[in-house]
């Protein structure tokens, strides 16, 4: 299992600057991936301008976006934004795409909340033919654009997977319900005869030090304010020790999951590099 | 704090206890409707598990309970005259008087206050409370007071039951099952004091009617009950209680809590009986509500901490429980299995418990399953001892495959038999499986899925076929099976490495289908077949099955499922036609048996037929799975020896439940309703699922998912 490591733009009190310096020093560290996460109403930055900007400062990390909420953005712009992020990326983008949680987010964007399922399944239909065949490829991108992955699964969700998408990604929880999950995706995928198997990614997020794990609390209580009582149970998941981050990397490891990206809950380097010297002790980053 | 409970059931007077224990000043009062002593019901069981719950919670009355247990270890299963033992299944149980007797008595040595025969009609009338916890069962007046924020919802369920008592001692859980001229009844029957035991008798509506247990009084009923059961009650006497006919009703409830009322066992949830969980649910709710006021200092976040808790758990055993429940509602559908099948598939019917739990749990009854499986599948003599059942051979015709799993490469690497294809079909059939099912293999080109796709469609095609089949016999034990296909509305697609069903736009052929729609919007629009077009593709068909046998295959399958060409008639979702193909089931069956009867007349006599079939649409408007029983009923008439079970996929945006397994249940229905052999996968990735499926008759052939 690959470990990435996720560029907290959606952190209030990220700097701008820091994108790039994130990015960098991820890159350095040996991450395997840099991913984003997608908000429109709520302070953040754009996930595909960021990872553009992360681009330019790494040669080598796949970038990839977990998710970007897909029904928000005009399709034939998401698929020309996405195939030029690749091409200028020389080919990193990792495309994840999902319908998200809020409301607000598409009443801030305009677009109809009930079809969002509708638009996101024409979206995965068309996608991939844009890139191959409408002419919305850019300079220099892979001939098929990037490899997509679903998230936030429905039974019809899996099914979509199957027929359009690389891969799954996996939003968060403990690895029993990644496993849970996981059995879907493959059984999706051998049922729809697709060669080999789908991609498995996931995330969690992280907060290593006392202070940063209570702030790192204090942020989730306030982003997941929306899902009720359950943000309750958001905020006890997340990692805050060495012994935790080894014992959930394990878990995810044995349900199959090929990449595990962790979310920083504090926008600060030093939480970037307390994760790489907890991973490297763990023989998981070189 | 004063808090007011509502019902004396053990639910209630548990939490009472134990919200009492942990804070003695708090002022507890219980309100039960009925007077002291009057109950109803016989026994109630528990796990080890839930024992160790109380243990924890509270001592005293744990001690009480273990020391006024019955415990037993087998289930023993009576079904044709035949009593079938397994043991290992850890149980005890106790008298629900004697269980509120307990609680009662340290509700009392705490100081919670006990009121009986307080009839509450509305919640104004209780005295001022900080807190309402309502455990008053599944008639919950205070959960009705609100049940526009708590949304209950009650699905009665098929199949009537009563529960009863017996003047007899048992010493296992027992099932009975008897059929007599009314029809199917059983009976659920566990000891649980040193002199009485609990008999809940279960039937379906029909045998209800026909019984006329609707025109019954108790007396009646009680009486009904002792003659059905005479032969397994020795004389003993059978026992009422206000007992009457019900249909078990299951409640779900969205919220479990509102302002500072919360609510507690059946009050919120209730599991069907035959999974013995409802008085555990509601005692385990008890502790998680009793903790969760413990470590929160308001009533907000602690009715938070305990619906988060307990209602993951409760939905779990829910979905058990609904598994039983239907299981025992469907019964009659196994009534063609053996005893030992028969045992078998009773006690792996929640899917929780599997071949390999049953074999830890009791060797001999694991041993008793294999040496029945292969005596009744032909074995020469009765072996002493068998090899799990995926080993036993499989006899279809004249064909005999030497175990029971089945290699079935969905895609093969992008290339011509010639030259890689073979290799990697070589290499498929040498893994140790019975039969090796090619990929769909297209009977005209035109009938390709992708342009990679293997015919068998042109003379030299044959040549191809006859080499690679001829190796594979030389090199492995495996029988080739060889599926033909035609495409229909899902041709002409790119290779499947970037997806399925996206369409070629160079080098596309045109598609023909039972109607002119298009599979997905993106779809190159099909051409409706005329009758001209049928003769075409039947006939292709015919000379694919004809090519097939002169290059030695075992076994052909045709495929009539995942939304090509032959399902497209079979689904009235893409079958829109008005002439004699379109419409009835009939009809629409019509085309696809003409390309069954023309591929059987040409089919060696001796040799075995296949079809893969659409056991459900998962779609509204589309096949059923009740119509795909009389489809596979109607196949099996004209010689069809075994069917594929498969689902989904005849149009894109199925709602298929994807999980381990996820045909199995449809195999099964399919299997022993329309009396045919089947083979199935849906992502088996172990020989113990293998073992479990076919031990309980649900399949005959598993798809093993290659690693």
């Amino acid at each position: 299992m690959r470990v990435g490591i996720g560029l907290p733009t959606v952190v209030p009190g990220m700097p701008g600057p820091l994108v790039v310096e994130w990015a960098r020093r991820a890159e350095e560290q040996h991450f395997s991936s840099l991913g984003v996460l997608d908000r429109l109403a709520y302070q953040s930055y754009e996930p595909l301008l960021s990872l553009a900007a992360a681009a330019s400062a790494t040669n080598h990390l796949q970038l990839v976006t977990m998710v970007v909420i897909g029904p928000l953005r005009h399709t034939a712009m998401l698929a020309k934004m996405a195939a030029s992020l690749d091409a200028l990326s020389g080919g990193r983008l990792v495309l994840g795409l999902a319908v998200g949680a809020r409301r607000e987010d598409y009443l801030a964007a305009g677009v109809d909340y009930h079809t969002r399922g509708k638009r996101l399944a024409e979206q995965l239909a068309t996608l991939r033919a844009l890139w191959e065949e409408g002419g919305l490829s850019a300079h220099d991108s892979r001939e098929s654009g990037p490899d997509l992955l679903v998230g936030g699964l429905s039974d019809q969700g899996f099914g979509r997977l199957a027929r359009y998408a690389d891969g799954y990604v996996h939003g968060g929880g403990p690895p029993r319900t990644f496993a849970r999950a996981a059995d879907k995706a493959r059984a999706a995928w051998s049922d729809a005869g697709r060669p080999g198997k789908p991609q498995l990614w996931a995330q969690a997020y992280f907060a290593l030090g006392e202070e940063a794990a209570e702030a790192g609390r204090r942020y989730l209580k306030d982003y997941y304010a929306f899902t009720g009582p359950f943000v309750e149970r958001i905020a006890e998941g997340l990692l805050t020790t060495p012994q935790a981050i080894a014992q959930f990397l394990r878990g995810y490891e044995e349900a199959g999951c090929d990449e595990m990206v962790l979310l920083p809950t504090v926008p600060s380097l030093s939480q970037l590099d307390r994760l790489a010297e907890v991973l490297r002790g763990l023989g998981r980053l070189r | 704090m004063r808090i007011v409970i509502l019902g004396a059931g053990p639910a209630g007077l548990y939490a009472g206890l134990l919200i009492k224990k942990a804070h003695p000043a708090h002022d507890i009062t219980i309100l039960e409707r009925n007077p002291r002593d009057v109950t109803y019901g016989w026994g109630v069981v528990f796990s080890d598990r839930t024992l160790a719950s109380f243990q924890r919670a509270d001592y005293k009355s744990y001690e009480r309970i273990t020391s006024q247990f019955v415990i037993w270890d087998a289930i023993d299963t009576w079904y044709r005259g035949e009593k079938i033992s397994c043991g290992g299944h850890v149980i005890s149980s106790i008298s629900r008087k004697a269980l509120l007797g307990i609680l009662q008595e340290r509700c009392l040595e705490l100081g919670v206050e006990l009121r009986f025969g307080e009839e509450i009609g509305d919640l104004a009338q209780l005295s001022p409370h900080d807190l309402l916890i309502a455990a008053d069962g599944i008639n919950s007046i205070a959960r009705k007071a609100y049940s526009q924020h708590f949304k209950p919802s009650i699905a009665p369920g098929k199949a009537k039951y009563i529960w009863l008592g017996a003047e007899k001692v048992l010493d296992a859980f027992t099932f009975i099952f008897c059929e007599n001229e009314h029809g199917l009844f059983q009976a659920h029957a566990y000891p649980f004091s040193g002199t009485n035991s609990t008999f809940i008798v279960e039937c379906d509506e029909a045998s209800w009617l026909a019984a006329g247990l609707d025109q019954a009084d108790e007396a009646a009923s009680l009486a009904y009950c002792q003659k059905l059961l005479e032969p397994y009650l020795a004389g003993a006497r059978l026992l009422s209680n206000n007992s009457k006919w019900i249909s078990f009703p299951t409640l779900k409830t969205q919220r479990w809590h509102y302002n500072n009322l919360v609510l507690l066992g059946d009050a919120i949830h209730t599991a069907h009986f035959s999974i013995g969980s409802g008085t555990k649910l509601a005692m385990e709710d008890a502790i998680a509500l009793a903790n969760a006021l413990e470590q929160h200092a308001d009533l907000g976040s602690a009715f938070n901490a305990y619906e988060l808790e307990r209602k993951p758990v409760v939905e779990t055993f829910q979905r058990a429980a609904a598994e039983s429940q239907s299981y025992f509602e469907q019964l009659k559908r196994y009534l063609g299995l053996s005893p030992a099948q028969f045992t078998f598939n009773l006690l792996s019917r929640s899917g929780r418990v599997s071949y390999d739990d049953l074999r830890l749990r009791d060797g001999r009854f694991g041993e008793l399953v294999d040496r029945r499986f292969w005596q009744e599948r032909g074995a020469p003599s009765a072996p002493q001892i068998a090899p799990p059942p995926l080993f036993a051979p499989l006899a279809l015709r004249k064909l005999t495959l030497r175990n029971r799993l089945v290699h079935a490469p969905r895609t093969l690497p992008p290339d011509r038999l010639e030259a890689g294809g073979a290799s990697a079909l070589l290499q498929a059939a040498q893994s140790g499986v019975g039969l090796l099912l090619t990929p769909p293999v297209g009977v005209t080109r035109e009938g390709r899925i992708t342009p990679d796709d293997l015919t068998f469609a042109e003379p030299e095609d044959m040549l191809a076929w006859e080499t690679c089949i001829q190796q594979m016999h030389e090199q492995s034990p495996a029988k080739i099976g060889l599926q033909l296909n035609h495409a229909g509305r899902r041709g002409a697609t790119k290779p499947h490495a970037r997806g399925l069903d996206r369409p070629l736009r160079e080098g596309a052929w045109p598609l023909v289908s039972a109607s002119p729609l298009p599979y997905t919007p993106q779809s190159q629009p099909p051409k409706e077949m005329t009758r001209a077009d049928m003769d075409t593709v039947r006939d292709a068909f015919a000379r694919a099955a004809l090519w097939a046998h002169l290059a030695e295959a075992d076994m052909l399958q045709l495929d009539m499922a995942q939304g090509y060409l032959l399902a497209s008639f079979l689904s009235p979702l893409s079958n829109q036609r008005a002439d004699e193909y379109g419409g009835t089931l009939e009809n629409r069956l019509r085309f696809p048996l003409e390309v069954f009867d023309a591929v059987r007349a040409i089919w060696p006599e001796d040799q075995p037929l296949s079809v893969s079939l659409t056991a459900s649409d998962f779609a509204p408007g589309g096949i059923t799975i009740e119509e795909a029983v009389l489809i596979a009923r109607a196949l099996k008439a004209r010689g069809c020896d075994l069917i594929e079970v498969r689902a989904g996929w005849t149009v894109p945006d199925a709602e298929i439940p994807y999980r381990r397994g996820f045909l199995t249940q449809l195999s099964a229905h399919l299997r022993n309703e329309a009396g045919i052999p089947t083979m199935v996968g849906g992502y088996l990735t172990t020989t113990d699922e293998v073992n479990t499926i076919l031990a309980g008759g649900r399949a005959d052939l598993c798809i093993l998912e290659s690693l």
